[in-house]
């Protein structure tokens, strides 16, 4: 295992030990920390690994949620809702992708986007379901106390978490995440040694997928109610591309970083400028991406030394 | 007699489709930029004309006058200072940073306009007209003479002047309009700038029939994704035929299945035609 890998799981097991000196304000930045942590890492895998500009987080994360709060409200436990959620939004995404990565560049940026638009729709419209755009109420959990509740979405969202980092660890030092970096540098290139590019590919992006449905599973259990314009918002596709452009694409390490980076500023930024937050937001992305393309990573390393950028 | 209202709704409405479209398409085509700021161009458009109607009762029909200059400054700005810098970054970097401008401008006009609905209503109305037991609406239809007209300019630019034919050029071959001398960056400039007009234009006509709010400008988007992929990259054509396409296929989706499932149809259609036909209806293969 790498450095920064050990690294990672040490911040993570971390993390962990919130509850024990954390009021219910902590506990849930901590939650959102997680759950945006998850998010990226899950992107990671098949934007900064293979390379293929996934704008699709948003609709796994809201098909996720759905499922979990679907079951969750016909008497389902947590337990079994949540996983049963990461596993269908596995297979869907597995599914789903065999076709759509069949595109590159921009006709795949433009089908996984798509692909949020097509999910809300058929949220929207299976009102007997999803209760359609009035929404889903999800009974309360178990807990009753305020403390005991928040610390119980905590370390549910950490589990998953925790579950991410190992997973992208795995693949980062696997013959698969090897095989994923084959594809981003030369696809055709990768196909022609034997590498089976489409498994490889429908794998990945079923594996960003899968965490990402959990997470929307937690999420709609702690929030209590959905409706799918909460859930299936674009923003929450562009949030993980901009915290791994924060952390710099590619290092789970980084991306894990810039989701807490990320997730700072959002909080000091809905907490000062709630009227303005979208357009403080939009200016954040635009400055981060004219003058930081590589990431706050790449800042130490331009102090260390300057070197002729290779283009 | 329903089929013929069907028919002649989708014509009337695809037409508009095709202009919301052909800037996105234009902006795809040349700069390779998948340009999300798009609708909320087409929303800053229609403010514009509700604007000026309301303060000067100006007619909408004069406003694209208005309109199209200042969008081309706007767009050929916001390319020369902002998305002229990262014009060869990947997909990625692109999408994301218009997503951001988009973000900006959309803020600014809720914080401004408001997020409520408004409509633009002429007075006095202009009626509509019925043949046959087909029923129109003159504005709709004039907005549509309107929308093909710009169609038809666009398309005249390109053929006919010189800096068309340079935008052409860029778009089939980058490096070799270079090498004939072409100045690739102030032609990325003014197509963007024609991108950004042809949107102002297309929301000038668009507050005629629709109502006006910074929320609509997703859905305005979206339409422009699906015509594009529909109808082909980046030719003028295309984007009509992709147009008429949408809205027929809405059409008879309403008529058939309900209206609520005709976004869901739309979209549909545009991950098959990607997955089959990435190259459009009219598009050539390696175009892109």
């Amino acid at each position: 295992m790498t450095r920064s890998n050990i690294i990672l799981l040490a911040i993570v097991v971390a993390i962990a030990a919130l509850p024990m000196f954390g009021g219910p304000y902590a506990l849930r930045l901590g939650t959102m920390a997680c759950m945006y942590a998850i998010l990226a890492l899950s992107w990671n895998v098949v934007g900064g690994l293979a390379g293929y500009p996934s704008f699709a987080t948003a609709a796994f994360f809201g098909f996720g949620a759905y499922t979990c709060g679907v079951l969750l409200s016909r008497g389902m436990s947590m337990a079994f809702a949540v996983p049963i959620a990461g596993i269908a939004s596995f297979f869907v995404a597995a599914l789903l992708g065999a076709a759509l990565l069949r595109l590159r560049g921009h006709y795949f940026a433009i089908a996984s986007l798509s692909l949020i638009e097509v999910f809300r729709e058929l949220v929207n419209n299976a009102t007997d379901l999803t209760g359609g755009g009035m929404g889903l109420n999800i009974p309360l959990g178990a807990g009753s106390a305020v403390m005991a509740d928040a610390t119980f979405y905590f370390l549910s969202m950490w589990g998953v978490l925790l579950a991410t980092a190992l997973m992208v660890i795995i693949v980062g030092g696997s013959k698969l995440g090897f095989g994923l970096a084959c594809i981003r540098q030369n696809e055709t290139a990768a196909n022609m040694i034997g590498l089976n590019a489409t498994l490889y590919k429908s794998v990945a992006f079923g594996l960003s997928a899968c965490f990402v449905g959990a997470a929307g599973g937690i999420y709609a259990a702690w929030v209590h109610y959905i409706d799918p314009s909460d859930v299936f918002d674009i923003l929450y596709s562009v949030k993980p591309i901009v915290m791994a452009l924060i952390g710099g694409l590619g290092s789970p390490l980084g991306v894990l970083l810039g989701a807490f980076v990320y997730l700072g500023l959002e909080e000091v930024v809905w907490r000062n400028y709630i009227q303005i937050h979208s357009g403080v937001l939009g200016v954040l992305i635009v400055i981060l991406l004219l003058f930081l393309p590589h990431g706050l990573m790449s800042i130490r390393s331009r102090l260390l030394a300057w070197r002729p950028k290779h283009v | 007699m329903l089929a013929a209202q069907v028919l002649i709704n989708a014509l009337v409405l695809g037409c508009l489709y095709a202009c919301i479209a052909i800037g996105f398409s234009l902006v795809w085509g040349v700069l390779n930029v998948i340009n999300l700021i798009h609708g909320s161009f087409i929303v800053l458009g229609a403010y514009l004309a509700w604007g000026l109607y309301q303060s000067l009762h100006l007619s909408p029909w004069y406003a694209l006058v208005v309109a199209a200059p200042l969008f081309f400054c706007l767009g050929y700005i916001v390319q020369r200072i902002i998305l002229n810098r990262v014009i060869t970054a990947p997909v990625l970097v692109t999408l994301t940073l218009t997503f951001g401008l988009d973000l900006i401008l959309n803020n600014a006009m809720i914080y401004f306009f408001k997020a409520d609905y408004r409509k633009l209503t002429l007075s006095p109305p202009m009626g509509s007209i019925s043949l046959f037991g087909v029923v129109v609406p003159v504005d709709r239809l004039l907005a549509t003479a309107f929308a093909l007209a710009l169609t038809g300019i666009l398309y005249l630019i390109l053929r006919r002047l010189k800096v068309g034919r340079a935008i052409v050029a860029v778009r089939l071959d980058r490096d070799a309009a270079v090498l004939m001398g072409v100045n690739v960056k102030s032609i990325y400039a003014i197509a963007f700038g024609l991108g950004a007009a042809l949107a102002g234009c297309a929301g000038v006509l668009m507050a005629l029939i629709f109502p006006i709010s910074p929320l609509t400008s997703s859905a305005y988007l979206g339409k422009a994704f699906v015509v594009c992929v529909l109808g082909g990259l980046g030719s003028v054509s295309g984007a009509l035929a992709g147009g008429i396409l949408l809205a027929l296929i809405e059409g008879i989706g309403s008529a058939t299945i309900g209206p609520a499932h005709a976004t869901t149809l739309s979209f549909v259609l545009l991950i098959v035609f990607l997955i089959l036909r990435p190259q459009g209806l009219l598009g050539r293969k390696g175009f892109e």
